[in-house]
């Protein structure tokens, strides 16, 4: 049988990096194949050359047997080729159907051309069972209907193959089974699909074949049938993982920060935070599960201070005082360091250091006020040891303060942000993703110092989606899902399956009318 | 395997990138004087003549065009360094010019010029302030985009300047659009009334202002903890909030500094060079300041150089039209407009690739140390 | 009768003031909508109305006028878009440029050439566009109460380019909103990536859109030396082309919103001349100057959100980059 799309020696080079290295991967028609690999690990890459995004240095592609060279998207689109981006490209104040149509009008006139895109839609939306409103405005549609109607744009210029980026990362879990179900009708129409994901449950969920890619080099195919998460895992990180940390039993302490029935609601009004309780001591590590995207992030920043939240309060208790944060307090990030509060926020790279700034103002960054650091006026030479001493301590490099930050590589610019906010000691530090991006050396250090935080007598709030770091380092674990707390546990006394079925534990009355939206998204948009 | 990428020189970036995108705006230029019918080197002999002369004034006047464009480039930087474009110095200064007219109006007739002269400093920093300020609330707490509120206010400041002068200070005294000139003793004297040996001009001690400001500026922008916050809400909003700065109050006080220094160029020109307020007095300086933040890359030493150049450019192109009449001074402007290209909309088009030059040498040479290390 | 008379010249004064903005208005809207920033309307309107004024005067044809108008505009669009697009410099800077650029030339070009110290010659009438009396106007007006008067002082008597000018509008609502340029052009200002990924370039659509631009801000220059005036004057312009700007804000960006409110700025620029001298009850005299700055005042006060709300498209003023 002939490959849908068989790449071979595939090359790509951004400045000095290898993005893609000598690529092979072979697709046969009519499957769900999955890409797995780490964030940076060339996926998305290799899929924006398939998709005509960028042009490939070097190696063939071949479409059906046929050789190809794909020039831009809209040559991939003529092979065939349909692609659904993590981040949506749609126009959010269109309709569905001009969504749909853009680029595909066939007409230089919009009314002929909108009869014409709704009867085809009509057909698709039959043959696959996707049902949108055409008319609904697409920025007002819910984001499980957005990247519907991204399949059903991939689909209308007539995709053979799908690729979908990341398709899960943005869904509750609802929505992701919903996308499933359609990915698997898909594949029985005889559509290939492509999906790319870091998530492995999910390869093993859909795939029936799947490859792993790890630093921009293709390192393995397999059957789905015939491999294990285990195995992927080990596949993906180079390396059997070291799993367990070797730390105490933690001795904790009295309560450093208490929360209380904390709500948020963001500016689109989606309820982030559902009435959240939880505490954490001193000397003790708190776990914090859950699928990306129910309510961490927004935790964190409420905590951090720099988000207000709509009801509940929270209190610190460190050194510096007990202090009781209610709705409409006055607080910021400043305060909360005042307070003796680190935070390590998820994508440091973005919110923990200002690229364009020395590496030795990114050392103080959050800290600027501190009278170490100079007074009045900031002093150069104060700020520059203090660098240097994290830079060593954490052993980020080059030992450059002056350098500016963005010619650090990724890895190093998050270690000094860790080293910023672990070394000044905190009594409570939020740590989100601590070993994302991190490159594996790094990992164990990070949870070396963690634990000697932890054990020194900080509360540590930890955030991860790896079920595995939050599992072999925190002492008590809760997990979040949709905003609420579903549970807390013991970490020793619990597996994987547990936290799994808490993270996905749905019996509340707004799962039930998403899943009744979403089956008659027609109904919904009319009323 | 080193992770170091490298930068280019610093005189590559600061000194040798924006010289030959000045040269490259002449050049154009050049072409302009060519299409007229005169031989460009000859104007621009006549230019640098006029600008840099001791005898009469030249040196003395491209100083004193100087200290506006030093005040004005300023207002533009500090903004900048806060991500925001402030366009509106053109009315910052003009409604600037309001305070001296006042004060000087009521008081120069009580008070010396060293009892003016600080009031006059404070009152126009404070008009200033208070015209930048207003643009910056704008977009930190109600959203509206300070390119656009800025230039809408200067449409605004000429309309409510030309009323108030029309209206009401000229007929204090002074022409239809005028007003009447500053009593003598309550303005500060020129150069040349200061010391014989100082030629004609309107240069006067405010270029002392000028520079002190600038040093001042310096400071505040990588010595203090608002320039700090300054930096970083104009790097990265998200970071500045992760580090607890407001980032709407620093928007609001950068611009109300953006505003103030734009408002001290009234100081030279409606106090002391004209002492008198004229209708649409700022005649474009405001702008000009534009282009001298971006070729003096927004840092107090460059834009005192940049000030420099373009006073020079100024003062030689009034001396223009007496030796060749048939270019106006006007071609300054062109000038100006292909210097904002080149170091502005168009940076890239040189830096890019001298830059990359430098950091591909840069690395190659570490490359080769490596191996032969 | 009397007052219907005075009302009506008001209005068809209105028109002639508005058909400039109405221009440069479009213009404005077919930029921003693809998601180009046009601080850069006043340089354009400036130099073509310089550049009509010369070649009118030259050839002595205001057809070849304005030619030149929209030739020498659409080339100072393709300077802000190579800038802008090609070199992803910052829009805004770009667009100051041309305007500097437009007041250093025309000045210095219309001093050495003409040496009326950046005039240009006063131009015939056969050399400009000069008003047009509709069939019947002036019977009509006589004979006919309040429609005839209408007819003759609202609807008859201005020169081609105003009549063109609403023509324009219209087309400009169609092309956008109508025609499948159109829905590429407004998805490239709010959404580029999804327009890169239906295989359309971005580059492409936001030039196109650039140039149109460019042509209407040319006739919006050509009005203002060979229909309304007669020669070019030193900074003729002063400030319709931010004008312009503050009437696209003000209709959030739409051709049917831009139209009325550059009704409303032209009305405003009417009445400004109508009103010197003038004692209102209550007020008393209005000073001009107040509505000269009354379209930047309610620009501001809109952008501030304290009446409705102007939402810019999504993508504006940032360079279209590829994501990785």
């Amino acid at each position: 049988m002939t490959p849908a799309i068989e790449l071979s020696s595939i090359n790509k080079q951004f400045g000095p990096v290898w993005a893609n290295r000598d690529i092979d991967l072979k697709i046969m028609p009519g499957t769900i194949h999955g890409i797995v690999g780490e964030n940076g690990a060339g996926k998305s890459t290799l899929m924006s050359i398939l998709y005509g995004f960028y042009t490939a240095d070097s190696g063939d592609i071949h479409v059906n047997g046929r050789k190809v060279t794909i020039r831009n998207s809209h040559h991939a689109i003529d092979l065939g080729i349909g692609m659904v981006h993590q981040h949506f490209m749609l126009v959010e104040t269109f309709t569905v159907l001009e969504n749909i149509m853009l680029g595909m009008e066939g007409g230089s006139l919009l009314f002929k051309a909108r009869s014409r895109a709704r009867k085809a839609l009509e057909e698709i939306t039959e043959k696959y069972g996707l049902n949108v409103d055409p008319d609904a405005l697409v920025g007002e549609l819910p984001v499980g209907l957005q990247q519907r109607v991204e399949i059903l744009k991939a689909l209308y210029r007539g995709a053979k193959v799908l690729i979908l980026d990341e398709p899960t990362s943005v869904l509750t879990p609802q929505e992701t089974g919903q996308l499933f179900e359609i990915l698997r009708t898909l594949r029985s129409q005889g559509v290939t699909v492509l999906i790319i994901t870091h998530k492995l449950k999910e390869i093993m969920a859909i795939t029936d074949n799947v490859s792993v890619m790890r630093g921009g080099c293709m390192v393995a195919h397999r059957q789905t049938s015939e491999t294990s998460t285990t195995e992927l895992a080990e596949l993906m990180v180079g390396r059997t993982v070291l799993l367990q940390v070797d730390k105490e039993v933690a001795v904790p302490g009295r309560t450093r920060l208490k929360v209380e029935g904390l709500s948020y609601t963001d500016e689109r009004g989606v309820k982030r935070l559902k009435d959240v309780s939880f505490h954490v001591r001193a000397g003790e590590i708190l776990g914090l599960a859950g699928v990306t995207g129910n309510g961490q992030s927004e935790l964190m920043k409420v905590l951090a201070g720099s988000l207000p939240q709509d009801s509940g309060s929270f209190t610190l208790d460190t050194s510096n005082g007990v202090y009781t944060f209610n709705v409409n307090d006055y607080r910021d990030a400043a305060m909360m360091r005042d307070c003796s509060v680190g935070h390590v926020p998820e994508n440091r790279l973005v919110q923990g250091v200002v690229k364009s700034f020395p590496a030795s103002e990114n050392a103080i960054l959050g800290y600027q006020n501190k009278e170490e650091y100079g007074s009045p006026l900031l002093d150069p030479a104060k700020i520059v040891a203090a660098t240097e001493e994290m830079m060593e301590a954490y052993d980020v490099r080059p030992r450059l303060p002056g350098l500016k930050t963005a010619n650090f590589s990724g890895g190093n610019q998050q270690k000094l942000v860790l080293a910023r906010e672990m070394m000044k000691e905190p009594e409570l530090l939020l740590i989100g993703q601590p070993t994302r991006g991190v490159d594996i050396g790094a990992i164990e250090a990070i949870h070396r110092n963690l634990i000697d935080a932890r054990d020194k007598g900080a509360a540590v709030l930890l955030v991860s989606v790896e079920l595995d770091e939050i599992m072999s380092l925190s002492d008590r674990i809760i997990v979040m899902n949709d905003g609420m707390i579903t549970g807390e546990v013991n970490a020793a006394d619990t597996n994987e399956m547990e936290l799994g079925l808490l993270m996905t534990s749905t019996n509340r009355k707004d799962d039930e009318a998403m899943a009744t939206a979403v089956e008659t998204p027609k109904a919904e948009a009319v009323a | 395997m080193n992770p170091v990428m490298a930068e280019s020189p610093a005189w590559v970036r600061v000194a040798l990138i924006p010289f030959l995108q000045l040269v490259l705006a002449l050049a154009i230029s050049s072409l302009v004087v060519l299409i007229i019918g005169e031989d460009p080197i000859h104007a621009f002999q006549v230019m640098i003549r006029g600008a840099t002369n001791t005898d009469f004034g030249g040196i003395s006047n491209t100083l004193y065009y100087a200290t506006n464009f030093i005040f004005t480039g300023l207002a533009v930087a500090v903004a900048f360094h806060a991500g925001l474009f402030n366009i509106g110095g053109e009315g910052q200064v003009y409604v600037a010019g309001l305070a001296v007219a006042l004060l000087c109006l009521a008081l120069d007739s009580t008070l010396n010029a060293w009892f003016m002269a600080p009031l006059i400093i404070i009152g126009t920093a404070l008009f200033g302030a208070i015209w930048g300020a207003v643009p910056g609330y704008l977009q930190a707490r109600r959203g509206s985009h300070i390119v656009v509120t800025t230039i809408m206010f200067n449409y605004i400041a000429m309309a409510f300047m030309s009323y108030m002068l029309v209206e009401y200070i000229s007929k204090l005294g002074g022409n239809s659009t005028d007003s009447r000139y500053w009593n003598a003793e309550a303005v500060i004297p020129k150069m040349h009334e200061i010391s014989s040996s100082f030629p004609y001009s309107l240069l006067n001690p405010t270029i002392l202002l000028a520079l002190g400001v600038s040093a001042a500026v310096w400071v505040l922008i990588w010595r203090t903890r608002l320039g700090f916050a300054i930096r970083t809400v104009g790097s990265n909003p998200e970071a500045a909030k992760y580090a607890g700065i407001d980032a709407g109050r620093i928007i609001i006080i950068t611009m109300a500094i953006s505003g103030a220094l734009a408002g001290m160029m009234a100081v030279n020109e409606v106090y002391a060079a004209q002492s008198r307020l004229i209708l649409n007095f700022p005649n474009g300086a405001g702008f000009m300041g534009i282009a001298v933040a971006l070729m003096g890359r927004n840092h107090p030493v460059g834009i005192v150089f940049a000030a420099l150049l373009f006073g020079a450019m100024n003062q030689g192109g009034t001396e223009l039209q007496f030796e060749i009449p048939s270019i106006s001074p006007q071609v300054v402007l062109v000038i100006q407009a292909l210097v904002v290209f080149f170091t502005g909309a168009l940076d890239q088009l040189l830096r890019g690739p001298i830059e990359n030059w430098f950091q591909r040498r840069a690395i190659a040479r570490s490359q080769q140390a490596a191996a032969q290390g | 009768m009397e007052m219907f008379d005075q009302l009506f010249s008001l209005l068809g004064a209105t028109i002639r003031m508005a058909t400039p903005l109405i221009f440069a208005a479009m213009a404005g809207i077919f930029s921003e909508r693809s998601g180009i920033i046009d601080i850069s309307l006043e340089g354009k309107m400036l130099m073509s109305a310089f550049a009509a004024a010369v070649v009118s005067y030259e050839t002595g044809s205001p057809i070849f006028g304005l030619g030149a108008a929209l030739f020498i505009s659409m080339m100072l669009s393709l300077l802000h878009g190579y800038a802008s697009i090609t070199q992803k410099g910052n829009q805004t800077i770009s667009g100051l440029a041309v305007n500097f650029l437009a007041s250093g030339l025309t000045v210095t070009l219309g001093h050495a050439w003409y040496s009326q110290g950046g005039l240009t010659p006063a131009l015939k009438n056969e050399q400009r566009f000069t008003a047009i009396d509709l069939p019947g106007a002036e019977w009509m007006g006589e004979n006919i109460p309040v429609l005839g008067s209408f007819y003759e002082r609202v609807l008859s008597g201005h020169n081609i380019l105003v009549y063109l000018a609403f023509v324009a509008a219209a087309v400009s609502f169609w092309v956008l909103f109508r025609s499948r340029f159109g829905l590429r052009l407004r998805a490239t200002g709010e959404e580029p990536n999804a327009v890169d990924s239906a295989g359309i370039s971005v580059a492409w659509v936001r030039y196109r859109a650039i140039l149109i631009a460019g042509s209407l801000a040319g006739f919006a220059g050509a009005y203002l030396s060979i229909a309304q005036n007669a020669s070019f004057i030193r900074e003729m312009t002063s400030g319709r082309g931010y004008i312009a700007l503050a009437a696209v804000i003000f209709g959030k960006w739409h051709p049917r919103g831009a139209l009325l409110a550059c009704l409303l700025f032209g009305f405003l620029q009417a009445l400004e001349t109508r009103m010197q001298n003038v004692e209102l009850p209550l007020v008393g005299e209005l000073p001009t100057q107040l509505f000269s700055a009354i379209p930047y005042i309610i620009t501001v006060v809109l952008l501030a959100g304290f009446i409705g709300k102007a939402i810019a498209p999504k993508a504006i003023g940032r360079p279209y980059v590829k994501e990785r």
